[in-house]
């Protein structure tokens, strides 16, 4: 395998390239195609709640204020954030390998259930070591959990949303099990089905006073920071994304699709894992047995709407935070269900599945506009 | 001990437990089966239990019946639309369809039933005929289930119907090269629109199950996976009717089994014996690879006339 062969390939991977003009016509093609989706998911959001015989302007204003209008509310936005951009990086990861990772919600629960046995049980560690230690732990649970799915896919070619699917339910049932009566994680001092609280030692360090702000959204910017050089800088993640795009090209010119097929599902599970772990240590500091609102299923959202780009993955998880923690106050002040967020959810995965069609259809009309940037890259794939 | 477990019981309880897995299994097949994914299984069969619901507080069980049976139809229907005319992905289409069943109801739930939150009030059930002065049969099933017996008759029809009829011959056809079949002149996405509908109305006639037959309430996440398992199950049985239906039966008794144990006093953790299809599927998973599994050739790819 030479260079030059991978180089002769690049033009079919990168579309927007050709100076920095096309590529800003191509981030503004994205965005707004994405601004479209949000807004059409929105405007279904208030005809649904309209037919339903709620207020939608005083729905989705209550949303907007708890999300944004208060200290508390927005540091739970950020908050929820965290997970959102790790397990949005996790699926848009996997997906440049044409890899359909839904079984982040599973891989969070690996992770949390790694990330508190360790934050309870080792003693007498500085601060800094016992939180990278159970973060390390998470991320390995997760990429464990994340390395079946990819095996069968690569060695046994097994449809890795069946095994997902799969070690979803069973990671449900273990972290379930843990914590139940006579599980071995169970505190036996509490009556709630949960573990044992984790040492101070391993909690991450909350900064802003009165809230449960902690520093996790950091480690959640630095990874997506990771993530984007990994895929778009580094020569693992070109390969990974060549794979993706044809694995019997990549296979001839001397990449294995087998190896970084598994590379891809373990790496985007580790994110998974991460999640998880971050949140039992920023905010629940013990495992319960359902902590997590579906953030595994939003992250498909998150990263569809992110183009799949790591850094568009970050603006596309505020909105979700925005969603979460907003849909709370909703819910109290004005009785819409915070399932509201699921609906949109399934809207806006609905609405990008349906972009390249329409797409095609715009282009069509358009045709005559020279040079239309339309959606880029990932169009092709996400089909 | 044992015979507190092993009794008559255990056989009607597995046939109850299983028969919603096995129309999920059913209409998994059904899709799969024509080159359509149907990871929605799990979404239809909510929005079916939801919508029997209303039909039964609306107009009695019969028309919850009919309304579970519609609200399977449409959302299949709506899975057809996204991966057979959009041509989008067919998984994307069913986790949509997933995430869309969680939240939907909990929406309506306090629209249509003010003051109630994520469980609906008990509504009519459909009725059952009360077998006991039968003989054998009475003693095994106490009572006579309209879609208990449907479901395990639509296990020969529908080998009946995929292994020899033309119209299942065709429809296999489509899993496997819908190109070929297009060459020969079988309307391809006219026919994977008829396996979605049906797939759709299976799942929902499975959600019919559970909250107007098996319970008599709809409560948030009722399905509690068994869409799941009914893929499965499907995978298990290697896309065919009779293996799906031992498949289910498998899943069932362990499920029964768990709870006749529970009962009876014997110390075994729930929550690990309800991963036990998971597992099941994973270790056959492995053990079929390598050979073929019986998956259809075409599944999962929409297919783009010329």
């Amino acid at each position: 395998m030479t260079d030059r062969s991978l180089d002769k390939k690049r033009p079919t991977l990168d579309s927007h390239q050709g100076g920095r003009r096309s590529r800003l016509g191509a981030i503004m093609g994205s965005t707004a195609t994405s601004s479209v989706i949000v807004i059409l998911a929105f405007l279904l959001g208030f005809f649904i709640l309209g037919i339903t015989g709620f207020n939608p302007i005083q729905a989705f204003s209550a949303m907007f204020r708890g999300a944004l209008g208060s200290k508390r509310g927005i540091a739970e936005t950020l908050l929820s954030m965290t997970p959102l951009i790790l397990s949005g990086l996790g699926f848009a990861l996997a997906y440049h390998c044409k890899l359909f990772n839904i079984g982040l919600e599973g891989q969070i629960a690996v992770g949390a259930i790694a990330a508190s046995w360790l934050g309870y049980s080792i003693e007498g560690l500085p601060c800094v070591v016992h939180v990278t230690i159970c973060l390390v732990g998470a991320c390995l649970a997760g990429a464990v959990w994340g390395f079946f799915p990819g095996f069968l896919k690569a060695r046994y070619n097994i449809h890795e949303v069946i095994s997902v699917i799969m070690l979803n339910h069973i990671a449900f049932k273990v972290a379930a099990y843990m914590v139940s009566v006579g599980g071995p994680m169970k505190d036996p001092t509490d009556l709630m089905p949960a573990s044992p609280y984790i040492l101070t030692t391993a909690k991450l360090p909350r900064i802003w006073a009165g809230t449960r702000f902690n520093v996790s959204i950091f480690i959640a910017l630095a990874m997506a920071f990771v993530v984007w050089v990994f895929l778009y800088k580094s020569r693992p993640g070109y390969m990974m994304r060549a794979v993706g795009s044809n694995p019997d090209a990549a296979q001839t010119v001397g990449i294995s699709a087998t190896s970084f097929t598994i590379l891809a599902m373990v790496l985007s599970s580790a994110l998974g894992g991460l999640a998880g772990g971050i949140e039992i240590l920023g905010i629940h500091h013990r495992l319960l047995a359902q902590f997590s609102p579906g953030y595994g299923f939003d992250a498909i959202a998150v990263a569809l709407l992110g183009q799949l780009n790591p850094i568009a993955v970050v603006a596309s998880s505020f909105l979700y935070g925005v969603l979460r923690s907003g849909a709370v106050l909703m819910q109290v002040t004005t009785g819409v269900s915070k399932d509201m967020v699921s609906v949109l959810t399934a809207t806006i995965i609905f609405f990008t599945s349906m972009k390249e069609p329409f797409a095609r259809w715009m282009k069509h009309l358009f045709s005559a506009i020279k040079g239309h940037p339309m959606i880029g890259r990932s169009d092709s794939h996400v089909a | 001990m044992l015979h507190k477990i092993f009794n008559i019981v255990i056989v009607a309880s597995t046939l109850r437990i299983a028969t919603p897995i096995l129309l999920a299994s059913l209409g998994g097949i059904m899709a799969e089966r024509s080159g359509v994914n149907n990871i929605g299984l799990e979404g239809m069969m909510l929005l079916g239990a939801f919508a029997a619901v209303i039909g039964s507080s609306l107009g009695g069980p019969w028309l919850g019946l009919l309304f579970g049976l519609l609200a399977g139809l449409c959302t299949g229907l709506l899975h057809g639309f996204i991966s057979i005319t959009i041509k989008a992905n067919q998984i994307i289409s069913g986790t949509a369809i997933n995430i869309l069943a969680v939240g939907l109801p909990n929406i309506l739930i306090p629209v249509i039933w003010p003051g109630h939150y994520a469980i609906t009030p008990v509504v009519k059930q459909l009725p059952t005929i009360a077998l006991s002065s039968v003989p054998i049969i009475g003693s095994l099933f106490k009572q006579f289930n309209i879609i208990i017996a449907l479901t395990v008759l639509l296990v020969p029809f529908l080998h009946t119907v995929l292994y020899y009829t033309r119209f299942g011959l065709r429809l296999r056809s489509l899993g496997e090269h819908p190109r070929a079949a297009d060459t020969v002149g079988i309307p391809v996405q006219r026919f994977r629109y008829v396996a979605v509908a049906l797939s759709g109305t299976l799942a929902g006639l499975a959600g019919t199950y559970l909250s107007i037959s098996y319970q008599a309430q709809f409560s948030i996440a009722m399905t509690a996976g068994r869409g799941f398992i009914g893929l499965a199950a499907m995978i298990f049985g290697r896309w065919k009717p009779f293996g799906a239906f031992f498949a289910c039966i498998l899943f069932g008794f362990a499920e029964a089994f768990q709870a006749a144990a529970q009962s009876a006093g014997v110390p075994i953790p729930p929550d690990l014996f309800l991963a036990f299809p998971y597992v099941l599927t994973l270790i056959a998973l492995v053990s079929i690879a390598g050979r073929h599994t019986g998956s259809p050739a075409a599944a999962g790819k929409p297919y783009i006339p010329e």
